[in-house]
């Protein structure tokens, strides 16, 4: 049985101090832009981008990064490959970048993403933000601004559900094999 | 040394016979055929063969092999050629001369009559050149062959396209009365051309072959034959018009006679889809009507004789694009299967596939063989035609594999074969 | 998604969803050809080999950009360099070049059926650039996503496609995949390049091109082939041209939002006019600048066929 590790509002909340956090840490809006990893960091990316609209009167740009192509098992996990648009209709050069995703796991995705910013131009930062970080690193990647850590076993799945595609705010974790 | 074949049902279509008996062989001539148990005082020193209630034959006859000896031994020897028949049921074949040398003349004719002598486990009839060099321009040397030993002649691989040249065998062929066997085909109809046209050839993108190049020369040699005289034997029939004209012929009594080739009536165009290789061959797999027409034929008998037109390739004629692949397929070992099958879908009686395979070719060629007669060389086929099995690599004697039956769960298996009343083949069990 | 099979040698062999599928993923790779840095590093170590047997640029390049912007290693071999000329025999070219492990082998070749025969016997995927006169499934799908981006669905859409049937590779390909989508499908030329029977694939048949353009959604022209003059085809390349040629006289005749297309190379003022060509109508560019997504695409779903997205 799933357990509810985040209610609505809870989520809320720390989406909030997540967009204050972002302002503060980089002394308000110039030059930022937000970035969602496809599929939930783009919620994410958008619900921060609206909140920072709230705070300082400014809509941040932002895109969209599909990180399927920079993957490193390509041929090698067994789900269907699903290649999504990118679209990140202005440059990246000299910009601090805020990319945001769902869930912190192993940092491979966060990997395959700078990788995938690198390409649209020299980004003067890149920071990151997730919901959640569940530990298990395998990479030196660390979080700049985080909704909640949570410690996990290796085995639990830990999903962050959004209004948007799955019709309630909500962070779950499901024990055992997924 | 004597030989009884004990038991069998004899199919022998020459003496009318289709009954359980016992057949006397003895210094190689069949001595006599008796109702089971009527050669009873034959029996000691006599060897036994229990026929066990199978089909007892004369030997198969086919008019239409490549032996491709001399010159593409790497395809086929007239040794592994005779090997190949004897496993098919054959006991006598006849070569066709595309050869290398072309056997135009009495020197080639003579060389592979020795061949076959000294390896050849069957029965080597020799088909001679209509013209030499199978170029279509100049008559070949054929009383000289004839006398030599030529049962027929034929361009077989090379239509005699020039009218004027064909006129001009026919007339000359009067002098030793034999067929002229055509493979029609006009070329122009036809040129770079390497499956039949239709439907699927418009798919795939391959340049097609209409029957109606089939169809004009077979009516062309028949118009020709009513003026000049002269035997016509068209070579593996394959289009519904073609048929059609033979059975025209045949009724206004003209001596026109024909044979079809099992993959003719098993196999349609279809079979090219997979661009399998072993699907390539002249004439072409034909659409599914002219099967129809061709069963039909046999049916009313407009087709005279089943003949394999057997034709060896090796991989580097096979195993390359479909378009250069070479034509042809082996035939000698899957013939009676294919044949049976007639049987099953009650095309024609076991007793007219036999017919078809023994008695009469060898009434048209004026052969001594085919038959069980009292006298002749006892050259005979035991077969099981209810036998099941699944036809692959492992059962082909010939010297090339290139077949599409592989694979093909065939029904009919040869048990025995006999020639002179000695075996050259022996199924194993 | 993924392809069923291991190969790309034909639109027969495709369903309606893998063509969708394909068709969706070629308008994700699209992007890619817009950036500055046109490159992703989703076939890196990846070897690519194009087996051109028959002259070609269009294609070839294609496939090789395609190659690149995915980051494969893509070897090109062409006939006249290749050991074919030296004796060789296409199947054991291919065993030899498979030895060298390449992930995927695209051939070019003027026999219908070669890259079938080679796909039998390799373990490396084949894509099939266009086999005699049998098929040239990247070409109808670069056809199809240039069409699918400028009308809103596929589905029963008209075309006209005009020309010598006979001998093009591309009439084949498209007509099996519009079959498959759903769409009508005229063939037009001069009754010596209808093949036989063409009508059993679906199709129907028409020798009047202004007749034929009237309530059609595309027109899809085929390149005449010069040397097409010594047959017996047709009579001359201007008698080709009065009848077959579209000219903007013609298209008056055809619906205004008519879509023209045309696989290349053109020869400008013989099947098509020039102003045509270059008109608001045309989409030969587009097509060209597809192809490249749409060579991506099979490349990347032939090789990352199983790959997941999530997390």
């Amino acid at each position: 049985m799933p357990s509810t590790l985040l209610n609505s509002q809870e989520m809320n909340r720390a989406i909030s101090r997540i967009a204050h956090e972002i302002l503060e840490k980089n002394h308000g809006t110039e030059n930022l832009v937000l970035v969602g990893i496809r599929t939930r960091g783009v919620y994410l990316a958008e619900r921060l981008r609206d909140k920072i609209a709230a705070i300082e009167s400014t809509t941040l740009e932002m895109g969209l990064l599909d990180i399927t192509l920079y993957r490193d098992d390509v041929g090698q996990a067994a789900q269907k490959p699903i290649l999504k648009k990118t679209e990140i209709p202005f440059s990246l050069s000299d910009k601090k970048i805020v990319l945001c995703d769902d869930v912190l796991f192993t940092g491979r995705t966060i990997r395959a993403a700078i990788d995938g910013i690198m390409d649209f131009g020299r980004p003067a930062c890149v920071q990151l933000a997730v919901i959640i970080d569940r530990g298990h690193r395998e990479l030196p990647i660390r979080p700049d601004f985080v909704g909640k850590n949570i410690p996990t076993s290796r085995d639990m799945m830990v999903k962050v559900k959004f209004k948007e595609v799955d019709g309630e705010d909500k962070v779950v974790v499901h024990e055992g094999a997924s | 040394m004597k030989l009884i074949i004990k038991n069998g049902r004899v199919i022998d279509p020459a003496n009318g016979l289709d009954g359980l008996h016992d057949v006397l062989i003895d210094k190689g001539k069949i001595a006599a055929v008796a109702k089971p148990g009527g050669l009873s005082g034959e029996e000691s020193g006599a060897k036994i063969l229990e026929a066990d209630g199978k089909v007892v034959a004369p030997g198969f006859v086919d008019m239409h092999v490549h032996f491709r000896e001399p010159g593409y031994e790497y395809k086929e020897t007239i040794q592994s050629g005779c090997e190949s028949a004897a496993a098919g049921g054959f006991t006598t074949v006849a070569v066709m001369p595309n050869t290398d040398p072309i056997n135009d003349n009495r020197s080639v004719t003579e060389l592979i009559q020795n061949v076959a002598q000294a390896k050849g486990a069957v029965n080597v009839l020799v088909i001679g050149a209509i013209t030499t060099g199978l170029k279509g321009t100049k008559l070949a040397e054929m009383t000289d062959m004839r006398e030599a030993g030529a049962i027929a002649f034929s361009d077989d691989g090379k239509p005699v396209m020039d009218s004027e040249m064909m006129r001009r065998a026919f007339e000359y062929s009067r002098l030793f009365d034999v067929p002229l066997i055509q493979h029609s085909e006009i070329l122009e109809l036809t040129s770079g051309g390497c499956m039949n046209e239709g439907a699927v050839s418009t798919e795939l993108g391959l340049k097609g072959m209409p029957t109606e190049a089939e169809d004009i020369m077979v009516y062309r040699d028949i118009a020709l034959l009513e003026r000049t005289g002269g035997r016509l034997h068209v070579a593996h029939i394959s289009s519904a018009g073609a048929v059609d004209l033979v059975r025209m012929a045949k009724a206004k009594g003209l001596p026109v006679t024909c044979e079809a080739a099992p993959h003719h009536f098993t196999l349609t165009d279809e079979a090219v889809r997979g661009f399998d290789t072993n699907a390539k061959m002249s004439p072409p797999l034909r659409a599914l009507k002219d099967v129809h027409a061709i069963k039909e034929g046999l049916k009313d008998s407009t087709i005279d004789i089943i003949a394999t037109d057997h034709a060896p390739h090796d991989v580097v004629g096979k195993e390359v694009e479909f378009d250069k692949a070479c034509f042809g397929i082996i035939g000698l070992e899957t013939a009676l299967p294919l044949t049976l099958r007639l049987v099953d879908d009650k095309t024609i009686t076991l007793r007219q596939a036999v017919e078809k395979l023994t008695s009469r070719p060898a009434e048209i060629f004026n052969l001594d063989c085919g038959s069980l007669s009292v006298g002749a060389n006892a050259d005979a086929v035991i077969f099981d035609p209810e036998a099941e099995y699944v036809f692959d690599m492992s059962h082909i004697k010939s010297k090339s594999k290139n077949s599409p039956f592989l694979g093909w769960k065939m029904k009919g298996k040869i048990l025995h074969t006999l020639v002179r009343g000695k075996t050259v083949f022996k199924a194993e069990i | 998604m993924s392809l069923k099979g291991k190969d790309i040698l034909g639109m027969r062999d495709l369903t309606e969803e893998e063509i969708v599928d394909i068709l969706d993923s070629a308008d994700s790779f699209k992007e890619i050809s817009e950036r500055e840095i046109k490159k992703v590093p989703a076939l890196r170590g990846r070897t690519i080999i194009n087996l051109f047997l028959e002259p070609s640029t269009r294609t070839r390049t294609s496939f090789e950009i395609a190659g690149k912007r995915l980051s494969a290693d893509v070897i090109n071999i062409s006939g006249s360099g290749s050991s074919l000329a030296k004796g060789e025999t296409l199947m054991d070219t291919a065993r030899n070049l498979e030895a060298m492990r390449p992930d995927i082998l695209v051939l070019r070749h003027s026999g219908p059926g070669a890259p079938h025969m080679i796909a039998k016997l390799l373990k490396s995927s084949v894509i099939n650039a266009g086999d005699g006169a049998h098929e040239h499934p990247s070409q109808a799908l670069l056809d199809l996503l240039t069409i699918r981006q400028n009308k809103k669905e596929l589905k029963g859409l008209k075309v006209a496609i005009v020309g010598d049937i006979s001998h093009s590779r591309v009439a084949r390909s498209n007509i099996l995949a519009m079959n498959t989508l759903g769409m009508k499908v005229t063939v037009v030329g001069p009754p010596t390049m209808i093949p036989v029977e063409i009508e059993k694939l679906g199709v129907s048949v028409e020798y009047n091109l202004e007749r034929a353009i009237r309530d059609v959604d595309v027109i899809l022209m085929l390149r005449i082939q010069l040397e097409r003059q010594e047959s017996l085809l047709f009579s001359s390349l201007r008698e080709y041209s009065n009848l077959y040629g579209l000219t903007s006289e013609k298209l008056k005749k055809a619906p205004s939002d008519v879509l023209i297309i045309h696989p290349g190379p053109v020869n400008r003022g013989v099947e098509i006019s020039p102003d045509v060509m270059d008109g608001p109508h045309s989409l030969i560019l587009d097509q060209v600048t597809n192809g490249v997504a749409v060579r991506m695409a099979l490349m990347y779903l032939l090789l990352g066929a199983n790959l997941e997205t999530n997390n």
